[in-house]
């Protein structure tokens, strides 16, 4: 009986403190941003959007999912800027992401959540905790001290390489223009059985513009969530699905490094967003976009991300549900005082 | 009671069938909620086809209860020993059925799909519901250590009969038929 209830201890991590939980990441989003009960726990400040995806049939060559037939499919969305904390003001440099929710004709659905960085600046769930921490803001200063992220990127070589990549890369004006990344690579299985290793992305139609750090429209707080609205108002927005196919020896497993640029790449639907709602009693509001919802015919690749995601998401899911929301940053119609011409 | 009292076979093998399903989602599911690791994703995978095997087995288990309700405890037994063995029953049945409908329940108010395994999809049994979803999913946890107490008590109980009282509960359960002993 001792045995079997220390065996259950050591399962539950009673005897491991240190071992990273889903709870023990959470809760290091809290120590950082502070407390905003009812808002997701990163990403935290968003918009939803419904919209669709119109399938064009090439992927069906990579993978039976039902989501690569031909067809049109609804979709449930949210733009967001990443970080916990739900008030912060818009900035070029903060990650942009969207997250859709594709509901197949046969009931099945698949959540992914991207973001517009060209890599992700982490390859662990450990290295993720330790970023986070690394750039909590200083008690003293309020502001994330440089020697501990600098202390963070000697210690892991494989995300100040990553780091290098991303600030390399021009920030677009705007949601509107902004490339969407899986990031994690996936596995494609077809209806032969043959499995390919990929990755994906949203390419925008809109043309790249750089954003522009004079334009004084950027200090407005919700500058770049109200120009998405009043994009959204004039007409939809629409994103090419482009998934990237892995040659052998490319790493699936590392989401810090870019795949070859040459490597194949198949359009495989459109996805059009075509109205904005605030998160308050939008639709996005009560989905948890967790990266394993998946169709059958993509399943995860071994990349360690993505179950650290899904059982992350889970619980700042969990504990969101239970809690009341303020009223989000953005609305729509945006407010008076924050509206663009 | 008598070493030849036993349960029936269907009986017994749907105990310890279920005994090793039980103790593999015990483990499996206070393994999935403490770690973010790869194991996690493999875990859930595991959980939710479990469940329901659980859930199947547990109700076909009641009805035989039922049907083939089985040797009587023996009667040196005092009333506060009665009432835990019949308790613990209870508790553990009504655990059987209920934890796979609360994670269902769950999953069904937090509008997840319900996988069970790639391309099979279990309805939804209650509307969307965040607030609901995050009781629910409290009850669960909460229920789970009731259920690994349980376990471990049930567990104990059946080693004090087979070796301190020897009065042929064990054996009645037991997978193997009792072998003639001097000491019944």
């Amino acid at each position: 009986m001792t045995v079997a209830a220390l065996a259950f201890a050591y399962v539950g991590g009673w005897m491991s403190p240190h071992r990273l939980s889903p709870a023990r990441m959470i809760a290091a989003f809290q120590q950082v941003n502070g407390s905003h009960p009812g808002f997701r726990r990163n990403h935290a400040k968003g918009l939803c959007f419904i919209g669709y995806f119109d399938s064009n049939g090439a992927g069906q060559q990579l993978s039976k999912a039902e989501v690569f037939a031909p067809g049109r499919m609804s979709v449930v969305g949210r733009f967001a800027l990443a970080g916990g904390q739900p008030f912060q003001a818009d900035a070029a440099r903060t990650v942009r992401s969207l997250a859709l929710r594709i509901s197949l004709p046969n009931g099945e659905e698949w959540r992914t959540g991207m973001n517009a960085i060209p890599v992700f600046p982490v390859n662990t769930p450990q290295a993720f905790y330790e970023q986070l921490l690394a750039a909590r803001p200083d008690a003293a200063t309020g502001k994330p001290d440089p020697t501990r992220m600098a202390d963070f990127l000697a210690r892991h070589p494989e995300s100040a390489r990553a780091v290098a990549i991303i600030d390399s890369e021009a920030n677009s004006s705007g949601f509107a223009n902004s490339r969407f990344n899986s990031l994690d690579a996936f596995r494609f299985v077809a209806a032969s059985g043959a499995t390919t290793s990929v990755r994906w992305a949203m390419v925008p139609n809109e043309a790249f513009a750089a954003d522009d750090p004079t334009d004084p429209h950027e200090r407005s707080p919700n500058y770049l969530f109200d120009a998405l609205i009043a994009q959204l108002h004039q007409q939809p927005l629409q994103w090419h699905f482009v998934v990237t196919i892995a040659r052998p020896g490319d790493p699936t497993n590392d989401a810090t490094q870019p795949w070859p640029v040459e490597r194949a790449q198949v359009d495989v639907g459109t996805l059009t967003v075509e109205h904005a709602q605030g998160e308050d009693s939008g639709a996005c509001r009560d989905i948890n976009f967790d990266p394993l919802v998946l169709p059958s015919g993509i399943e995860p690749s071994d990349d360690p991300l993505l179950s650290a995601r899904s059982a992350a998401y889970s619980r700042s899911f969990t504990l969101r549900a239970g809690e009341t929301k303020p009223a989000s940053a953005v609305q729509t119609p945006p407010a008076p005082s924050a509206e663009r011409p | 009671m008598s070493a030849a009292a036993r349960f029936t076979t269907l009986t017994r093998l749907l105990h310890w069938v279920m005994a090793a399903i039980v103790l593999t989602m015990l483990f499996v599911g206070i393994g999935m909620v403490s770690t973010v690791s790869g194991r996690y994703h493999g875990l859930i995978g595991i959980h939710r086809p479990l469940g329901i095997a659980i859930l199947v087995l547990a109700v076909i288990r009641l009805v035989n209860r039922l049907l083939n309700p089985g040797p009587a405890l023996p009667m040196h037994l005092n009333r506060l020993e009665r009432f835990a063995a019949k308790a613990s029953q209870v508790v553990l049945y009504v655990l059987m059925i209920l934890m796979p409908l609360i994670g269902w329940g769950m999953l069904s108010a937090a509008r997840y799909p319900v996988v069970l395994v790639a391309g099979v999809q279990l309805p939804t049994i209650l509307p969307q519901d965040p607030a609901l979803y995050a009781v629910l999913r409290q009850v669960h946890t909460v229920l789970a250590y009731v259920f690994i107490a349980t376990f471990i008590a049930h567990f104990g109980a059946a080693l004090v009969h087979a070796w301190i009282y020897r009065d042929g509960v064990f054996t009645s359960m037991a997978p193997w038929r009792a072998r003639p002993s001097s000491r019944q």
